[in-house]
């Protein structure tokens, strides 16, 4: 074995499966109790707004929802890059197993957002920059995954998803862009979602530790998703044939 | 503390449907997610062992 | 695709010229699939007015968001032939084995596909503002719009129909991973005509569309060969 090699050992199937075993119940773990002092936060210490009465506390959830939602698509983006150009097929399986959870959070993103909209702007749905951009973001998740689905093969899987969502990094930007243009040509909203006018720390706090708990339970999903997908691809292999799951 | 009692915190000061809506549809995707996973990895672990118990027969 | 050999020694402009009038003696023999895009872009921006009203002052607003949706709408039908037929002959693989650079051969073909289904959208699009009742200005910027436009459409298409190669379902698949992408081409192109009509002038909106038309010459090519290479391993 090329020595250069034994330094990517966790970075290959057979050491990596067992690692993230380990590793999901304390990301679980964290992302329960980050949950439960979010939503206390939320509730029963983060004040009434002024402005928008109880109805604020949607933004709890939405934020969170929305950034992991997009930092999701560049980690990603991240690991398709990395399988594209090492050729590592471990790296391409997590960017296959971080797309379902990012797309997840992109609705839940557009589905709070929407119940947000119906109090605060009188409609569901609002042609807002950001509204806009998670939609589109949306469309992102799902063409990569339907990719990824429609192909048998699965290193031409992988490699056609990487490209794709490399495009898509290249282009979350641009849209993003445009779309804010777009916008503000047209007078749409003026209010943003989380352009509340004076948000107190309490505020802050409590989306600060939804986000983290969102982010927790990701990373524990993803691990358990790439472990499935580590199975399901190597169920030829000998480490799988000798798991003590697999034997009992 | 915002509330005063129980029926005040779950009106959500007329917004009930909305904040409950958002916070409900989220706690429901979350809770989902993990047991379709684990539905997928007991799935992936019985074709498995049923591989290798034919595999073992054949032998 | 016996003329690889002969390719060689044409340099950059000739392969490129030599890509282009293969695939446009390809595209006049098989002239119905080049009419089926251009009547399927007439039919639609047609429609809207049956759909919506015949009141031309709304008409006039909702030109250019039609057609340009309309283009865009068209040129996704016409990307699966950009590599389909090579593909499944055989000429593809020998484009990919032979030493002239791929990228080239590949902009040859995204030139082509322009050529063939971008150009005549083009060339019919002011009779179909006509119908919308656009003053003779906005149609001019129309024009430029998506002589500026439809080339990056192709050029983004590309990379799709190059992905969704021989996969199943390919057909759906491509509008799935291109329609997201052309998002910002449809609300610069677009926007460009209604700032004209509202008097806001278009330079803003065309100079953008440019930069993206830049950007895309420079990185489309690119992805395109990467995907056609995983499409072909």
């Amino acid at each position: 074995m090329n020595p250069k090699l034994i330094t990517w050992k966790y970075a290959s199937p057979p050491y990596f499966y067992p690692l993230a075993g380990k590793m999901i119940p304390w990301f679980a773990l964290l992302a329960v109790l980050l949950g439960i002092a979010g939503l206390w936060v939320s509730f029963f210490v983060a004040p009434t707004d002024a402005q928008q009465g109880e109805g604020y506390r949607i933004i709890f959830v939405h934020v969170g929802a929305s950034w992991m939602s997009m930092f999701l698509y560049l980690v990603m983006a991240f690991w398709a890059g990395i399988g594209l150009s090492f050729n590592t097929k471990l790296s391409s399986m997590m960017a296959s197993a971080v797309a379902p959870t990012g797309a997840m959070f992109a609705f839940l993103s557009l589905w709070t957002g929407a119940l947000w909209g119906k109090p605060m702007w009188g409609t569901w749905w609002v042609w807002d920059a950001r509204l806009t951009s998670e939609l589109i973001l949306l469309f992102l998740y799902l063409g990569f995954i339907a990719l990824q689905a429609a192909i048998d093969e699965p290193r031409r899987a992988d490699k056609a998803g990487a490209i794709i969502a490399l495009v898509g990094v290249v282009n979350v930007p641009i849209i993003y862009f445009s779309v804010k243009w777009w916008n503000t040509l047209h007078q749409g909203a003026s209010v943003s979602l989380t352009q509340a006018p004076s948000m107190a720390k309490t505020m802050l706090l409590g989306m600060l530790l939804m986000a983290l708990s969102f982010w927790m339970y990701s990373i524990a999903m993803v691990l358990t998703r790439v472990r499935a997908i580590m199975l399901e691809r190597e169920r030829h292999s000998d480490w799988v044939a000798n798991l003590k799951e697999v034997r009992s | 503390m915002n509330w005063h009692s129980p029926a005040e915190f779950f009106a959500m000061g007329g917004y009930a449907f909305y904040v409950w809506g958002s916070f409900g549809v989220t706690a429901l995707a979350l809770l989902i997610e993990p047991l379709l996973l684990k539905k997928r990895r007991s799935e992936v672990l019985k074709s498995l062992k049923r591989e290798l118990s034919a595999k073992e027969r054949s032998q | 695709m016996n003329r690889t050999g002969s390719i060689r020694t044409l340099g950059a402009f000739g392969v490129l010229a030599a890509v282009v009038r293969r695939d446009l003696l390809l595209a006049l023999r098989r002239k119905s699939e080049v009419f089926t895009t251009l009547f399927f872009f007439v039919i639609v921006v047609s429609l809207f007015p049956l759909g919506i009203g015949p009141e031309l002052g709304l008409l006039r607003k909702i030109a250019p968001g039609v057609l340009w949706v309309a283009a865009l709408l068209a040129t996704m039908l016409s990307l699966n032939r950009m590599f389909a037929a090579d593909y499944a002959d055989g000429t593809l693989e020998q484009m990919v084995l032979s030493p002239t650079p791929l990228g080239l051969m590949v902009a040859g073909k995204i030139l082509a596909h322009w050529l063939v289904s971008g150009l005549p959208l083009v060339l019919i699009a002011p009779i179909l503002g006509l119908q919308f009742d656009l003053a003779p200005r906005a149609l001019v910027v129309l024009v430029i719009s998506l002589l500026l436009g439809t080339p990056l459409l192709s050029m983004i298409g590309a990379i799709g129909a190059a992905l969704t190669l021989g996969v199943r379902g390919g057909g759906v698949l491509v509008s799935l991973l291109t329609l997201p992408l052309y998002i910002p081409a449809l609300i610069f192109g677009a926007g460009a005509v209604e700032a004209d009509i509202s008097g806001l002038g278009a330079g803003g909106h065309l100079s953008l569309l440019a930069a993206l038309f830049a950007l895309a010459v420079f990185f489309a090519p690119w992805a395109t060969t990467a995907a056609l290479k995983i499409a072909l391993e």
